[in-house]
């Protein structure tokens, strides 16, 4: 395959746009009568097809193989390209009025002694210097007699300057500016032909009226509105100047607009493009595939294609193939050796059948097993393209395992994924060994594991791990069986929860940690002999201390999955996360989980103490407002009277919260709801409190709630109210139920939080890009460097210490732990 | 390379700080010898495994790893209420504020710390109360303009210039420098100023607002000061910044203290620094949104990035990727019309070795797996 190997870049001179040049455009209207493009016209059929059936004028092919030709047309006053217009005034500053020779900056030409006077600039197309114009015509003189060998001092490279000031124009071939033909039969034109179209038509008027001798001041309008539709044929965005507009209304896309901004032909057509031989459509969850599959639908799996070349190893099973069609397994389409497709039918099987051959190659359906991409947008990370082997389902919807849902992003409400069939062989040995999901349990980001277990999971370990959990051996073989594992029981009846759970371990695998939520109260960690169960050991693959929740299994968290990674490998952690997820769910799918409204009850007792906490606070409150009122507030430092009263009033209300969610934690029970806040799974004591006991204060912009009514925040306060409730304190609870003001002030600050994630997601996604500009050429060479494109190296040694966080242990390599393992 | 088993052979491996660290945990433990050479064997091995592979598109990654946590940051926006502290920017908009390189942050801040000998309450109050910025509109009770004569009067409160330990003599003699073309009396508590030509009335109303601007005591900039007890002792937080004049000063622990206007640090203590500064900013506002896992690596990538070439440039149009070699990809960020006509006057070549180009052009990335070539050709079986 022929490789480009350099681009470059430089200006079009009048001598190559007439050679270019295939036609002279002369005429300025489109078709004749009877509704053919009119020769000399901007349509002309020299210029390239764009019917199909007809064949090019000028080299004698047909639509898809003729690239079109160019045209010209001679303009009768030279004009400035606009886009250049900047740099022309450049040009002009720096060069002799009268010689034309590089003087730069100074006042006197050191060639020829004339004075210089000052050029300037008005935007888009006009100069002026001293008092006089200076014509297109006159700047394009001086441009002429720059000697070359002054170029160079203006870094000029790329042509000659007076190729700045246009007097020949190219016309583009049609199919860059194709017209379509509505329903009605009525041609409608591109926008560039329309610009053209004036084009042409004042030079020919600008040309008469030069020919018969008509005013100055006539022939300068026209030139000026010649000059006018060539700069909004280039641009029509220009600063001081109005777009040119279609009879409608709506401004005129020229050529500068196909190329800009994010729906322009760099970012939209050439940085990212389209493809072929993908899916797209909701996901699902399953619990039962791997992480590392995804469940494809039926109908999908039949449309999305794999090529087989046809050898003699495997002719008699693509004759099979072939037979089945149109069920699945089959194929789609035949590829004959001269790359004709034909597509494979209940009817011309038979055909087929006989024709097919070596050298041939089919397209055959997605079967279990092919290596695919799977991608959720927007993808923020390299984790959000990853590959997954294929298991064709016959459900509507992409299927996938609950626990890669983490590095997607993902969640089932209502979200769709997108699938991409890999066509070479190359590709699908890349993306087994780089891409595939299990090679990204840990991420680059943390080097700690980011595919870890979710929600059900964690609790339902929780409850399985849990000191006092037993079950009978039957449960504990039919659990086994069905996660996939073998069920090597030991003579017994009755088995604990941490015993079945140490059968999903790896064998050799030592380590102990804190788990996340330690019992309240419990201040000094007494490590391996905590009393409440709170310090995970595990010795030789047997769990014997501990109970496993988010800390040990969960996603970014996960301290079993983040150990079995790094020392049995990816394969074995993806085997763990797939049996330890389906352990979780089994077990709940035995005992049973659920959350209901009882679970936020709180003893009578406990009632009492929230109420009194609020009265306390009430108290303390007033105390503190009267103290205000008198004007007896310490002043916090660098802070004003008010300001120090609502720093001491958020602190003495956040206290009253605080101690009301001591009280709840205290006073609750052993539910659902609280396996899931202790465990991690979902929820937190925060939550509770806020259920139970108190809502606390709503904020907005930091603050307590002020804004609203002058003086006060509703019209249910008097002016001046200065007490917690007047201000956004809740002190009922979600349970209990918000009085209509509570509730308002609950929705003030809700909405602050929708606010802010919605206005700033922009600000991220933009940072993102510019990062990923800036950054995105930048790779570690064969010699250990890391580098620039223009090879200037930006490290010597990347990361300081040459580890990619990847694959190290949260950042470092984790030493204490090799010298446990040796002991 | 031959097996690793003894520390110097380690030593010769690993980079520094890992080598001490493992050097450090060898000794601690009470391993035999035996056990000594297996451990090191085992963290050769793993520093090895550890260890980039080439064609990583490592600043892909570092930009993504930056990014992607910022999206979940605007989820996380609560400010810290009731602490004692200068408020600055943070989150996002700090981050943002930080790539963007610019000239000044939105709220300069300072850390000072103290030198030992100057580690008391009462010596930072004074430290403290020292560096603030004293302007003349702060000690004046009140100000016009005299239309009678024609000039500026301010009329200065004796208490508070007593309470800020201003000298009068020596202000006014301070004054007179900053405002050479004006004449300037002082009669008891009232100072007037004048310009020497005459003047309107919309001059004399300027020049008071001037006036009052003026800086009479402490350091230029500082705006406001909070004093905090930490564990390393007392530390002074500011607002506003002056890095070169606060070094200067006596009592300052100048190897701690710490601005956080990227830019000064560059003038004062040049890029390495500056670099540095980057990094600790970078962290600090991901730490206190509780993104502190973020590798350091990824950002020490950003800010190497940022002052490779000596001078500290923006992530962005007018920085980094507004300077790049290839046209093409400058054409591709923004402003995509400036590159491509100056590409076609200065004669400019693209010659497609990075990322984007390629893409364009439908050919294979030179990074990762497509940065090489099979060289070796396997030969043919022959045709019988």
């Amino acid at each position: 395959m022929s490789m480009i190997n350099k681009i470059e870049f430089k200006l079009l001179s009048p001598q190559m746009v007439k050679k270019l040049s295939v036609v002279e455009i002369v005429k300025a209207e489109l078709y004749d009568n009877d509704g053919f493009p009119m020769e000399g016209g901007v349509m002309d059929p020299r210029l390239g097809v764009i019917d199909p059936g007809l064949r090019c004028r000028t080299c004698n092919q047909t639509i898809g193989q003729c690239y079109g030709h160019f045209g010209n047309i001679e303009l009768v006053r030279p004009i400035i390209h606009v886009l250049y217009a900047k740099l022309v005034h450049k040009i002009l500053k720096s060069i002799c009025g009268s010689c034309s020779r590089h003087i730069g900056t100074a006042k006197k030409c050191s060639y020829c002694g004339a004075e210089q006077k000052d050029v300037k600039f008005e935007k888009p197309y006009s100069y002026n210097e001293g008092e006089k114009i200076l014509t297109p015509l006159q700047i394009r003189e001086r441009f002429e007699r720059i000697p070359q060998e002054d170029l160079p001092n203006f870094n000029f490279l790329g042509g000659r300057p007076e190729w700045l000031i246009l007097t020949i124009f190219p016309i583009p071939p049609v199919i860059t500016r194709p017209s379509i033909t509505l329903e009605t039969g009525e041609r409608s034109e591109d926008d560039l032909t329309h610009k053209l179209v004036d084009i042409i038509r004042i030079n020919h008027r600008l040309r008469e009226n030069i020919e018969i001798g008509a005013p100055d001041f006539i022939i300068e309008d026209l030139w000026e509105l010649l000059q006018y539709h060539t700069a909004t044929y280039f641009d029509n965005e220009l600063a001081g100047i109005p777009a040119a507009r279609h009879r409608s209304g709506r401004p005129l896309k020229t050529l500068a607009d196909r190329l800009r901004s994010k729906e322009g032909r760099f970012r939209q057509n050439l940085a990212g493009k389209r493809v072929n031989y993908s899916a797209r459509t909701v996901i699902s969850p399953d619990p039962y595939i791997s992480i590392n599959e995804v469940g494809v639908p039926l109908v999908i799996a039949k449309e999305l294609t794999i090529p087989v070349a046809v050898t003699p190893n495997n002719i008699e099973e693509i004759k099979k193939v072939i037979q089945i069609s149109p069920r699945w397994p089959s194929a789609n389409y035949i590829v004959r050796p001269d790359g004709k497709r034909r597509k494979i039918t209940d009817e011309n099987k038979e055909e087929i059948l006989k024709e097919v051959g070596i050298g041939y190659s089919i397209e055959r359906h997605l079967q279990n097993g092919d290596v695919v991409l799977f991608n959720r947008q927007p993808s923020l990370h390299r984790m959000s393209i990853m590959a997954h082997r294929v298991r064709v389902t016959p459900w509507r919807t992409f299927t996938m395992n609950l626990a890669v849902t983490p590095p997607y992003n993902a969640d089932f409400d209502g979200d769709e994924m997108n699938l991409h069939v890999l066509q070479t062989e190359e590709a699908r040995a890349e993306a087994m060994m780089l891409m595939d999901a299990s090679k990204h349990i840990r991420s680059p980001r943390f080097g700690g594991p980011i595919i870890g277990c979710e929600h059900d999971h964690v609790s339902g370990n929780y409850t399985l791990t849990m000191e006092g959990t037993e079950m009978n051996r039957e449960d504990a073989f039919r659990i086994l069986a069905e996660i996939g594992v073998e069920p090597d029981l030991p003579e017994k009846k009755t088995f604990t929860g941490k015993e079945l759970f140490s059968h999903i371990l790896p064998k050799g695998l030592n380590m102990s940690f804190k788990i996340k939520s330690m019992k309240p109260g419990c201040e000094k960690c007494t490590a391996e002999t905590c009393k409440h169960d709170s310090f995970v050991v595990i010795e030789n693959g047997v769990l014997k201390k501990g109970v496993i929740d988010k800390n040990a299994i969960g996603r970014e968290a996960g301290k079993i999955i983040d150990r079995i990674q790094r020392e049995f490998g990816d394969e074995a952690a993806h085997i763990f996360i797939d049996r330890v997820s389906l352990l979780g769910i089994k077990w709940f799918e035995k005992v049973g989980f659920t959350v209901g409204l009882d679970d936020v009850d709180i003893s009578d007792e406990s009632k009492k103490k929230i109420k009194l906490e609020l009265e306390h606070g009430d108290r303390t409150s007033n105390e503190l407002i009267e103290t205000y009122a008198k004007g007896n507030i310490e002043l916090l430092p660098g802070r004003t009277m008010k300001e120090s009263f609502e720093a001491n009033m958020i602190k003495l209300l956040v206290k009253v919260t605080d101690n009301i969610g001591s009280i709840v934690s205290a006073g609750l029970g052993f539910n659902g709801a609280i396996i899931m806040a202790r465990s991690g799974a979902r929820g937190s004591i925060t939550h509770m409190t806020q259920l139970i006991g108190c809502v606390g204060q709503e904020r907005v912009l930091g603050e307590r709630i002020q804004r609203g009514f002058r003086g006060r925040t509703l019209s249910h306060f008097l002016v001046g109210d200065l007490t917690p409730l007047a201000h956004g304190f809740v002190s009922n609870s979600f349970k209990s139920g918000l009085t209509p003001v509570e509730f308002f002030f609950d929705v003030l600050s809700g909405r602050e939080g929708l606010m802010d994630k919605s206005l700033r997601t922009r600000h991220s996604g933009y940072l993102e890009r510019r990062l990923m500009n800036a950054l995105q050429d930048l790779k570690i060479e064969y010699d250990g460097t890391v580098r620039d494109n223009n090879k200037i190296i930006i490290q010597f040694v990347p990361g300081e210490d040459f580890i990619d966080p990847h694959k190290s242990d949260w950042g470092t390599i984790d030493v204490n732990s090799i010298i446990r393992s040796v002991k | 390379m031959g097996e690793v088993e003894t520390l110097e052979q380690l030593k010769e491996l690993l980079p520094e700080k890992l080598f001490e660290k493992s050097k450090e945990a060898l000794k601690k433990s009470d391993l035999t010898e035996g056990q000594k050479k297996k451990a090191i064997i085992k963290i050769a091995d793993l520093y090895v495994k550890s260890k980039f592979e080439a064609g990583e598109a490592f600043g892909v990654i570092a930009a993504q790893s930056l990014s992607e946590p910022s999206t979940q940051m605007t989820m996380r926006t609560y400010h810290m209420a009731g602490a004692m502290q200068i408020q600055v920017t943070l989150g996002l908009p700090r981050l943002v504020e930080i790539f963007d390189a610019r000239r000044a942050p939105s709220t300069p801040a300072m850390t000072i710390y103290l030198k030992p000998s100057y580690n008391t309450r009462e010596k930072a109050m004074e430290i403290a109360e020292s560096i603030t910025e004293v302007k003349l509109g702060n000690i004046a009770t009140s100000s016009f303009v005299d239309l009678g004569n024609m000039q500026v009067e301010v009329v200065l409160d004796e208490k508070l210039m007593r309470k800020h330990k201003i000298k009068e003599e020596e202000m006014v003699e301070q004054l007179k420098l900053d405002f050479k073309n004006y004449v300037l009396h002082q009669r008891g508590n009232k100072v007037t100023i004048k310009p020497k030509d005459d003047a309107t009335v919309k001059e004399l109303q300027k020049l008071r607002s001037k006036f009052l601007d003026s800086h009479v005591h402490g350091v230029k900039s500082i705006e406001n000061v909070v004093i905090n007890q930490k564990d390393e002792g007392w530390i002074i937080n500011t607002l506003g910044s002056n890095l070169a004049k606060i070094l200067e000063l006596d009592g300052i622990d100048s190897a701690r203290t710490l601005t956080n206007n990227i830019h000064e640090v560059a003038k004062v203590l040049g890029i390495e620094a500056a670099r540095a500064s980057i990094v600790n900013e970078v962290l600090l506002t991901l730490k206190e949104q509780g993104l502190e896992d973020v590798d350091v690596r990824h950002v020490l990538l950003v800010a190497d990035v940022m002052t490779a070439g000596g001078t500290i440039k923006a992530v962005g149009r007018y920085g980094i990727a507004g300077t790049k070699g290839s046209v093409l990809a400058r054409a591709n960020f923004e402003e995509t019309m400036k590159h491509l006509t100056k590409a076609s006057v200065y004669n400019e070549i693209d010659t497609l070795e990075s990322i984007v180009e390629n893409v364009m052009i439908n050919q294979v990335v030179p990074a990762g797996t497509g940065m090489f070539d099979i060289v070796f050709k396997p030969p043919l079986k022959k045709k019988e």
